[in-house]
Formats: structure tokens, sequence, C-alpha cells
């Protein structure tokens, strides 16, 4: 019998009556279309996270193409969305903007959340010992940290660093544009970020993982002699990707948030790659504010609606896996 | 008992040590040299390297932490590049004083105003009061103060011209009733912060306080409470206020993490002299001297305030200990 032991569904996936022949996440699915909300919230997101993916083809004009013949317009025919102090299209760069947030929350998901915290949380749950105490307590100083404060002090230090060794890269070799795509804060600002938000997915986890390791499928594989990376892959994690699904919907607010607030301190993504927190940080001012209120409503309400969307959705997540 | 609270006491010198030394080293890394700093106008390599010597930054960096952390326990955190002249702690003390102030004020209200909005939410569970309340507060969580802060000065500063623009003068003014009686009123330099501060916070503590209020609602003594006939507002205050209120030790330390972080911004935008604005400027200007220290004292100030607050709910519900051990 080498096949994975069919696993009992999860304490969690109990509550509301289960169809026959239904998977988990159907029955996840099925719980979570039934909110009216949390639908209203995934249809934003995915409609803002389209706009960044489709910008390059549909965004009116270059985020960066600056016309100082018409700066600070409001809305009209060419610019639907008005322009900035530079006189760029409002529009344009709202899109880019989102784009840098999609880039941001994926590469950050995708390493933090799926990379480090998965593959931490399911070592140190399946294998215990001191890998556990080392990875409960780094992970515990990195939680004990004002995270934003320490991505401040981060950046601003080896911001620099970072750019002058992407240059030296575009010097020996034939990689170019490394500096001026602003590609050296990308990835300063993924790797700074994946560092504070692997913690939480990597906790729940390996609770859950220490719970799985005593039940009979997995004591059942280990006695027939299963090797660890097969347990962990074909025992443990399908067993826990509810739960990973669940951090990362958690802390996708958090993470765009992190970078619009890095950027509005300058040293999260650098100009003149767009950005909503740069795209605040220039309509913040008081009179500013009272002359072109455009400048900081339009990206303020984009912002404010994702961040309200990924809020709902992560609450009604949580409350279909849960069984309500 | 004791044991638990020696064992996390005995943790917070290695965290502080951890976040200290790490700051030190990340803040050494920067482009900052502290010693063309100290050098000022001079661009002599031989003055640079006696410098460079005298203040023992050619030595390896963990010895010149140990240097820095002897001075900094001491009170001397270096010397700020930006306002030449000034050491470090005789910029920094002041301003932290002003941040602690506010971020008190901030934390007494989100909890005056979280609490009975969360009792409200729960005593109308079931209705369209109790989403509504929990609904607009999450929405007004998702408002980042970068996008609050603008059109509220433009508000109530610009347009009504009731509040000040922005600036600091204390908590309390004086408000003199015949010139006899003094009776203290809030600062009006206090509103617009506070605002800023407090509506991001109330959500956790409302949800919070809902969900163990609807807890104790189910409870034996509750439903005893309810059976011999006591009034509803004596069962709500006697009996479900009190017994909902202890989980919230827990949101003690969230709920200043995020005051301490949003600092940062609500400052700089109100020009309150802070240490958030402090930090901002520094960062700005890259005045490494006082990021490293701004840093490490926000850190010591948001990892203490965790360990109490995780502490003082051991003391409170000493199930939480059995949590803890370690298996």
């Amino acid at each position: 019998m080498t096949t994975a032991t069919p696993a009992p569904a999860p304490a969690e996936v109990r509550g509301t009556p289960v169809l026959e022949g239904e998977s988990q996440w159907q029955i996840v699915w099925r719980r979570l279309r039934r909110k009216k909300l949390a639908m209203a919230s995934l249809a934003l997101i995915i409609v803002i996270y389209g706009a960044g993916i489709a910008a390059p083809l549909l965004a009116p004009y270059s985020y960066r193409e600056i016309n100082l013949d018409r700066s600070l317009e409001g809305p009209s025919a060419q610019h639907l969305l008005g322009t900035d102090r530079l006189g760029r299209d409002m529009l344009s760069r709202t899109m880019y903007s989102a784009r840098t947030t999609l880039i941001v929350t994926t590469a950050v998901v995708l390493s933090g959340s799926l990379l480090i915290g998965n593959v931490l949380g399911l070592l140190a749950g399946y294998r215990g010992g001191w890998l556990d105490t080392l990875v409960m307590r780094v992970g515990e100083i990195f939680s004990g940290l004002p995270a934003l404060i320490m991505l401040i002090l981060i950046n601003v230090s080896l911001g620099p660093r970072v750019t002058d060794a992407m240059r030296w890269i575009e010097d020996h070799t034939f990689i170019t544009g490394l500096v001026a795509s602003g590609f050296a804060s990308y990835m300063l600002v993924f790797s700074t970020l994946s560092l504070f938000f692997w913690v939480g997915t990597a906790r729940i986890i390996r609770a859950q993982v220490l719970a799985l390791r005593e039940t009979d499928f997995v004591l059942a594989a280990e006695a027939m002699g299963a090797s660890p990376w097969r347990v962990i892959t074909r025992h443990l994690l399908p067993n826990v990707s509810f739960l990973i699904i669940l951090s990362i919907s958690s802390t996708l607010g958090g993470i765009a948030g992190s970078e619009i607030f890095l950027t509005w301190f300058g040293v999260g993504v650098q100009p003149p790659a767009a950005s909503f927190g740069a795209m605040l940080f220039e309509g913040s001012g008081a009179r500013t504010f009272q002359a072109h209120p455009h400048l900081l409503l339009i990206p303020g309400t984009v912002v404010t609606m994702l961040l309200f969307a990924f809020n709902l959705l992560g609450d009604a997540l949580n409350d279909a896996v849960r069984g309500r | 008992m004791s044991a638990y609270i020696v064992r996390r006491l005995a943790w917070l010198p290695v965290i502080l040590f951890v976040v200290s030394f790490s700051t030190f080293t990340i803040a050494r890394f920067g482009p900052g040299d502290p010693v063309s700093v100290a050098a000022g106008q001079i661009r002599d390599p031989e003055v640079l390297e006696r410098i460079r010597v005298e203040r023992g930054l050619d030595r390896p960096i963990p010895v010149q932490y140990i240097k820095w952390l002897t001075n900094a326990v001491q009170g001397d955190l270096g010397e700020s590049y930006l306002q030449q002249g000034f050491s470090v702690s005789e910029l920094i003390f002041p301003r932290m004083w002003i941040s602690a102030q506010l971020g008190f004020v901030a934390l007494v209200i989100v909890f005056a105003i979280g609490i009975p909005l969360g009792l409200i939410a729960a005593r109308f569970s079931g209705t369209w009061i109790d989403p509504m309340i929990i609904g607009t507060l999450l929405f007004l969580q998702a408002i980042p103060v970068l996008v609050l802060i603008p059109p509220l000065i433009w508000l109530f500063a610009l347009q009504l011209n009731w509040l000040p623009v922005g600036g600091w003068d204390g908590i309390f003014d004086v408000w003199w009733i015949g010139g006899v009686i003094a009776v203290p009123i809030p600062d009006p330099h206090l509103y617009i912060p506070l605002i800023a501060f407090t509506l991001p916070g109330f959500v956790g503590v409302a949800r919070l306080v809902r969900v163990s209020a609807l807890e104790v609602n189910l409870s034996d003594y509750v439903r005893t409470a309810r059976a011999k006939g006591l009034s509803e507002a004596a069962v709500q205050f006697r009996h479900i206020l009190p017994n909902s209120l202890l989980p919230l030790i827990t949101v003690v330390g969230f709920a200043l993490a995020s005051i301490i972080e949003g600092a940062l911004f609500v400052e700089t935008l109100l020009g309150i002299n802070g240490i958030g604005r402090f930090l901002f400027e520094a960062v700005t200007s890259r005045d490494y001297d006082v990021i490293l220290a701004a840093t490490v004292i926000f850190s010591t100030v948001f990892v203490v305030t965790n360990l109490l607050a995780e502490l003082c709910y051991g003391l409170v519900d000493p199930r939480v200990r059995i949590g803890s051990t370690r298996r």
C-alpha cells in the first residue's frame, strides 16, 4: 500500500453537511460562495490585480512619461483621472502601482509564506528537538520586533549596498537595466518583507503538524518505512494546505500595506517605479490636498478598498474553513 | 508561577541583545561613515585615520558593539549628524516623552471606545446592528493613516478652522472659569493625531470583546443571573462585562504596537516633534547614529510591552501557562 492513506478531514472542516464525493476544497468554496461580501471582495481584488497584470497593455500612458505642460490637471478626456505634479497620467500610475502591489505581495507570499514558513513549520513540527526549538525561538525574536521599524532600518542601510551590487553586476555581465528598472529596490523590499512574514505561517503549520504526527496514518506510513520526505510531502503537506491558504489570506493585507508604508517613507520601491506609497506621499500635504485632492484620493481609495477587501476575504475564508 | 515569570524575564535580555546587536550591525553596513561625520569639512586621510582609531572604528564590529552598548546603557547614544553639537540622547528623550504621552492617551481611548462598541455588538448579535458596527470598524481599520490625515487636516484646520494644522502643545490646556477655577481641557493639537491613532485600533478591541461577551453570555452563571430575575443592565455590567475583558490584555501589546508604528506616519504628517518624526527625519537625511538609537529604543519599548502584556495575562489567567510549557 504505497498510496497515501486517505486523511481524515481535519476538525476544522467538519461542521456543515458534507456532500458525497466532495473534496475539502469544494466544501470550503461552497461555503465561501454563499458569502456575498467575500465574493465582492474577491471580485475587487481580482479587478485591481487584473489591472496590475494588464497595465502594460491597458494603461493609456507610460507611468514615467513626464509632461510638464499638463501637470496637476483634474480628470479630462485625455487623462481620465487627471495628472500628477510632473504631468504623469494618474490612471496609468495607479495601474502600475497595482502592478507593484501585485508583484510584491505575490513574491513575498511565495517566498515568505509558501517557502520559508511552510518548510520551517513542517520541519520543526515533524523533526522536533533542537530544530523545533531553534525555529520557534528565531520566530519569537522576529515577531517580538516592530517589523516596520526594522524594515525601515534594514532598507535604509542596505539599500545603497544592494544598488551598488546591482551596478557591479551590470558592469561585469551582459545584464543591464537592473537599477534603472527599479529591480534592485523591488528585490530589497521583497526579501526584507519575506524575512518578517514567514513566522505566522510557520507557527500555524508547526502546531498542526505536531498533532498530525501522532495520528495513525502517519504512524502507519512511518511503520512501513516511508522516508521523512515522503511523510512530509505525501501525508503532512496535504493536511496543512488549508492552513497555508488561511495564513496567506491573513497576511496579504499586511504585506501590501508594508510595501506602501516603506515606499512612503522613501525606503521602499524607488522612483520612477510607480507605487501607491509614492503616490500617497506626493498628495499628502494639507495644502496640496486642498488644491489637488485627486492626488491623494485616487490612490487612497484604491488602497483602502484593496486592504478592506483583503480583510473581509481573510475573515470569510477563516469562517468557511472552520465550518461556518 | 514564579518559575514562569523567571523564564519569561530571562528571555528579555536575549531578545534585547539580538535586537540591539543586529540593529547595530545593519546600521554599520549603511553608507554613512561615522568618521567623515565627526571630521566635518576635513578630508585629510591622516586625520580621518586618526579619528577612526581614536573612536575604535578600526576594531571588529563585536568590539565596537560592546563599546556602543556600554555607552548606551550609560545614556550616551552617539552624536547627531543632522543637528551638530547635540548628542542623540539630548535630542531623543524629550521627543520620546511627547510620543509616550500621545501614545498613552491614544491607547486609553482605543479601549474606552472599543470595549463599549464590542459589548453593544454582542448585545445586539443577530440583528443588523452587530454586523454594522463591526463592518464599519473593519472599514476604518483599512484606511491607512497616510490617506486619513490629509483630509482631516484639510477639513478641521483649513476649511472649518477649528483645530491647528499640526504641532504639539502638551496634553492639557488650562481653562480658567472667572479667573479663579482652573479646569483642564484637552489641547486642540491633540484631536487630529488621536483620531488618526485610534480609528484603526477600535476593531481589534471591539471584536475581541464581542466574541468573548458572546461566549460569557452562554455560560451557566449568566443564565442563573437572568433566571433569578436580575435586570438586563445588572447582568450586562456585573456579570458579562468583567468576564469578557480578560482576553483584552493580549491585545494591549498589539494595540500599542500599531500605535508605535503609526507614530512614524502620524507625527511626520502632523509635524509633531515626537520620536516617530525624528526617525523619519533621520532616515531621510541618513543620520545613522540617530536611526540606530531610535530603532533600538522603539524595539525595546515594543519588546518590553509585549512581555508585560504576556506576563499580566499569565497572572490573570493561570490556564495560559499550560500552553506556554514546552513539549
